[in-house]
């Protein structure tokens, strides 16, 4: 893949839309990794979190396309280890709502195993749609 | 006896049947009854992570409402509500705008309500020592304390205890006469909303934590939420597995509240 970085990615609304969203600042990230460490979902995930917000640092809209927004299970792992405060599961939210607005669904019940559909608690479904739809 | 607001939640008034009967059982044993509040809804099981999500906020906030009509707490079970309920809670406590904002869409006056845990009753108002009273069979299992994330996480919201070593299920099942055993996967993510979209993935954590419980000698896990519960259960359906049990059917089997606890 070939990458620009330009000033005016990094001053862009997309930068600005994803801080205002999740109240975080992008450039507070040191890109220390340890969030990425920890997370139980990262060998599932194309870009490791912390990639995900150094892309976003550089206004990035490609980010959009990681699947890692999407496996993000916001355990909060991250944010209790994250050492200069960075709450990124707001910041995997901030860009799931972007790609939800740009009219990205994620969920399919329909492509669940009939089995599990029919055992999973209501919660789960709730919450499913609330994550991954809009 | 003294009662207490109660907020069930979809789960527990359906498929978590067991998890709400036998805390309620327990929880009249203890002397105090858990009062179901007259009118609620659910939670919305998820709490908005973006600050310009105040639809997310509403579903919460009714719920908040409805509990402020019995009183000035309420008590959950259902670690998702417990965590959505509370996060909300401490929300709507500092920041006003949102708080009149929701109060308009609703055209309902909350105000505040404090969001309990049922663990913490039995830890802060009963204590160890009053409940080890009362345990009549104690349970003579090796137990794996299992607690997730959202029980604990963000610790500034939140505040059940230590994020990252917890101690309250531990302190729980020792009081029932349990053995406890300590294992690395005790508070990672069971793979939660993940279990409806990408239920391989969550499958695969799942049977991690499982298999991490097992070597560590446990012959169950306990749980305090209806996710954990299921994501953990469900992908043992093939294989000789190890029950995953909520913490108050354990306390009514010590109890002596029999059947109540029954493993299904
Ligand atoms: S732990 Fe925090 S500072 Fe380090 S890479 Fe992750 S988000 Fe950035
Ligand atoms: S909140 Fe998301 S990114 Fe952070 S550790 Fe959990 S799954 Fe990984």
């Amino acid at each position: 893949m070939r990458i620009v970085i330009s000033a005016d990615k990094i001053h862009s609304d997309f930068v600005r839309q994803i801080e205002e969203s999740s109240g975080q600042l992008l450039l507070a990230c040191n890109q220390c990794g340890k969030c990425s460490a920890g997370c139980p979902v990262v060998a599932a995930m194309d870009l490791l979190p912390n990639q995900v917000i150094r892309l976003a640092q550089l206004g990035m809209e490609e980010v959009l396309e990681s699947n890692t927004l999407w496996l993000c299970a916001s355990c909060l792992t991250c944010v209790t280890r994250c050492p200069k405060g960075v709450d990124l599961p707001r910041l995997m939210e901030a860009l799931r709502v972007i790609a939800l607005r740009r009219g990205v669904t994620k969920l399919d019940l329909s492509a669940l195993p009939p089995e599990l559909l029919k055992a999973l608690p209501q919660l789960a479904i709730v919450g499913g749609y609330r994550k991954y739809v809009k | 006896m003294m009662s207490i607001p109660y907020f069930p939640g979809c789960t527990l008034s359906t498929q978590a049947r067991d998890y709400d009967s036998s805390a309620r059982a327990v929880a009249r044993a203890l002397g105090f009854e858990l009062v179901e509040l007259t009118d609620w809804q659910c939670c919305g099981a998820t709490f908005p992570l973006t600050l310009d999500d105040s639809m997310a906020l509403i579903a919460p906030t009714r719920v908040l409402y409805q509990a402020q009509q019995s009183g000035e707490r309420v008590v959950t079970l259902c670690a998702i509500c417990f965590h959505v309920l509370r996060r909300a809670q401490a929300l709507l406590a500092r920041d006003r705008a949102m708080l009149e904002r929701i109060n308009w869409f609703t055209g309902q006056e909350y105000q505040g309500v404090r969001v309990v845990h049922f663990l913490e009753i039995l830890r802060d108002e009963i204590g160890w020592e009053a409940l080890r009273a009362h345990v009549r069979c104690p349970i003579s299992m090796r137990l794996a304390p299992y607690y997730g994330c959202l029980l604990l996480r963000p610790h500034n919201e939140i505040g059940l205890d230590d994020p990252e070593q917890p101690t309250i299920l531990h302190d729980l099942l020792r009081t029932l006469g349990a053995e406890v055993v300590d294992f690395p996967y005790s508070i990672e993510c069971c793979g939660s909303y993940l279990t409806v979209k990408d239920p391989r993935i969550s499958e695969t954590l799942a049977l991690e934590i499982v298999a991490s419980a097992r070597e560590s000698g446990a012959q169950a896990i306990v749980t305090a939420c209806p996710l954990c519960q299921f994501n953990l259960t469900y992908p043992q359906r093939n294989s000789d597995g190890i029950p995953i049990l909520y913490f108050t059917q354990l306390m009514a089997e010590a109890l002596g509240l029999s059947g109540l606890g029954e493993v299904r």
